[in-house]
């Protein structure tokens, strides 16, 4: 499908998936990706981990909106904040003529009681400032780094909590807001990241219902981020690899070689196993991202992960991904 | 592990000695690291070496029920049938039941009990709400450190972040209960002067604006109904972090070689430290193979070179696959270093990245020899 189209399909796109597959990575990747087709987008991050920043080089991102370099003659831009409970709450006060109260709520540690004792209050507050941002329409696409798997739950869920603990006031208000965002496939979807691996596969599939059934909130295409590419030169035997390249091997490096090679090829069996499993248990389009072999992603290899992520959303069926 | 030079006295610390003696192991680490594998290998090998042991999990995925190989687990401890010398159970954390178990332990009467788990507020709070999960948990372990049928208890904690919120609950809850906001609030069952509840009334109506007026009155309505029962939590939340310090509590930091999860570990760390609780052991999982030597050079070289060979191309496949991972390699071993040398007291284990998930108890044992052996 048309990759303008896929990400102007909802104007809040919620990143989430089990710990360690790699949201991070597939948020900055998304950004990169959607910037390219011309659009502004604000990247929010949640956990003040710096690691989306890092990740795209810049400068640690605070709760005011930091520009972030999306790369050369990129006809997009993008934006990045993190967005704290606290400041949301002030910010929201504010807005409503309630800002002194809002300030002794902080200097008393009244909030501090008040979120320990309603833990939901915390995670709407942040939601419904990503709402006001979404009705304000400051960027073209908002694109959220959200918690993982088991807190997304919660985190999303908790607008409905918040709406039946408090039957009034402005945090219902503000909780009912939040209620028709995520349910409205045309302003919010959740894109779900996995690796290729046995359990995170089995999270995601249980989390993909959970997201449906408790939220209600429409699931995009799946990111599979991290499969093995393929070598085809290692489909041949090792032996045969060095003769034909007429190669004098010692019996050790041959060894060697064979071992990496199959510990390769046993890696990229079980990947295309486990997603051909997804395939089966989860009717959703998917869009995979290659494994990169090392430690630290810098701006080239995200750079390359972006052209994978349009050239994967241009090969989508059209339709896919979007209410 | 040990130095070659390293007397009986200086030795090493060693896993095997945290399976034999710790009284509580907490599993702690960001997401998708091993915790949950861990802490299941861990309550195992505690078994094997004839311990009883209880594992639970807090974590909402249900995955230390797939590595026992259990179809499920409830917030009962049940018993995993086996032919070790020691005992092994497991039980998922229900923070509603735990909730409520809490409050019919202290509450004077069933009336009192009554009034409590029917109150709007409690039923919020004490539900799937984020946040109570963490103080539950740490009453969970309590209670199971508690009870005389177990030797070891073995906690699988949430990833970082909430992890920390495990251990710091029940010092919030002392917090909230000394709060003044709260001895305020349950003022007038205790008679104090009018005036002050006069003058809270009025930065009650404030907030009641913002958090809605019926949430403020069935917190002060539970509050109320909580009289006398806050003595019970708040000796019960001091004797959680007597707990955690304790020797016999031992904090195992488990990682994955990649760079934000290396991060996190040393975030995690240094928070332990500030709370002057040490790490007792670090479990690297995940590492991959250098298959030989970890400089990925030669391989390069060899790829360049075969790249103008004829019919070079499926060696130079090979060359790529080795070099892949020899980079790789190479640069978890670096970022794991600062890491070790942080915690350096800890006991110190490697565990290479398994071709397939755990699924079964003899999976578990093979990681549970990778592990006493480190």
């Amino acid at each position: 499908m048309d990759s303008t189209q896929f990400f102007t399909a909802s104007r809040l796109i919620i990143v989430a998936g089990k710990g360690g597959v790699g949201k991070t990575t597939a948020s900055a990747a998304l950004a990169l990706a959607a910037a390219r087709t011309g659009l502004s987008v604000l990247l929010v991050e949640l956990e003040g981990k710096a690691g989306l920043a890092r990740l795209l080089g810049a400068e640690a991102v605070g709760y005011d909106p930091v520009p972030i370099d999306a790369g050369p003659d990129v006809p997009g831009s993008i934006n990045a904040r993190l967005i704290t409970p606290d400041e949301a709450l002030m910010d929201y006060l504010a807005d409503h003529g309630l800002k002194r109260v809002g300030k002794a709520m902080v200097r008393s540690g009244v909030l501090e009681i008040v979120s320990t004792a309603t833990p939901g209050i915390r995670d709407l507050l942040v939601l419904g400032k990503i709402r006001q941002l979404e009705s304000e329409g400051v960027a073209d696409l908002i694109i959220l780094d959200a918690p993982a798997a088991g807190h997304a739950i919660s985190f999303l869920r908790s607008p409905a909590g918040v709406a039946e603990a408090a039957t009034s006031g402005a945090l219902h208000a503000q909780a009912t807001e939040a209620l028709a965002l995520l349910g409205d496939p045309n302003r919010s979807r959740v894109m779900l990241v996995t690796l290729p691996e046995e359990t995170p596969v089995n999270e995601l599939v249980e989390t993909a219902y959970s997201l449906e059934e408790e939220v209600g909130i429409m699931l995009g295409p799946v990111v599979v981020n991290g499969a093995w590419p393929h070598l085809g030169g290692l489909d041949q035997p090792i032996e045969q690899a060095s003769a034909a390249a007429g190669a004098r091997l010692g019996a050790d490096e041959l060894a060697s070689l064979a071992s990496a090679g199959d510990y390769r090829r046993e890696r990229c069996a079980l990947h295309a196993a486990q997603v051909a499993r997804l395939t089966e248990e989860l009717p959703l389009p998917q869009l995979s991202l290659s494994f990169v072999f090392t430690n630290t992603l810098d701006r080239n290899d995200l750079s390359a992960l972006a052209d994978d992520l349009l050239a994967e959303i241009e090969a989508l069926d059209a339709g896919a991904g979007s209410p | 592990m040990s130095p070659p030079n390293a007397t009986p006295n200086h030795a090493a610390p060693r896993l095997v000695d945290l399976v034999d003696t710790a009284q509580v192991i907490v599993c702690c680490g960001s997401g998708g690291v091993g915790k949950t594998t861990t802490a299941a290998v861990l309550g195992l090998a505690a078994a094997r070496r004839g311990r009883r042991a209880v594992v639970v999990t807090i974590d909402p995925a249900r995955r230390l029920a797939d590595a026992l190989g259990l179809a499920g687990i409830g917030a009962e401890a049940a018993r995993i049938e086996g032919d070790w010398p020691g005992e092994l159970s497991a039980l998922m954390l229900d923070a509603k039941s735990t909730f409520d178990a809490l409050v019919e332990r202290h509450a004077s009467g069933s009336d009192q009990v009554r009034v409590i788990l029917d109150n709007p507020f409690y039923r919020n709070i004490s539900g799937t709400l984020s946040g109570t999960q963490e103080y539950m948990a740490s009453e969970k372990l309590f209670e199971l450190h508690e009870d005389p049928a177990y030797d070891v208890v073995i906690v699988d904690t949430p990833p970082t972040r909430n992890a920390l919120d495990f251990i710091e609950a029940p010092e919030r809850l002392s917090k909230f209960l000394n709060h003044r906001l709260y001895r305020t609030v349950t003022a007038p069952s205790r008679g104090m002067l009018r005036a002050v509840n006069a003058a809270a009334g009025t930065v009650l109506r404030s907030i009641g604006r913002v958090v809605g007026s019926e949430v403020i009155g069935d917190a002060i309505a539970f509050f109320q109904a909580f009289e006398g029962m806050e003595e019970g939590f708040r000796s019960r939340a001091t004797a959680v972090t007597e707990l955690f310090a304790d020797e016999l509590t031992a904090f195992v930091l488990v990682t994955a070689p990649r760079a934000d999860s290396v991060a996190e570990a040393r975030f995690f760390a240094r928070r332990l430290a500030e709370d002057t609780i040490a790490v007792r052991a670090l479990i690297v999982n995940r590492m991959h193979p250098p298959f030989g030597d970890a400089d990925p050079e030669p391989d390069e070289d060899a790829i360049a070179r075969l790249a103008d060979t004829d019919g070079g191309a499926a060696l130079a496949d090979y060359h790529r696959a080795r070099a892949d991972l020899r980079r790789l390699a190479a640069e978890e071993r670096a970022s794991v270093a600062d890491l070790a040398a942080q915690v350096a007291t800890a006991a110190l284990v490697y565990v290479p990245s398994l071709a397939t998930d755990v699924h079964d108890l003899a999976g578990l044992d093979r990681v549970g020899d990778a592990l006493l052996e480190g």
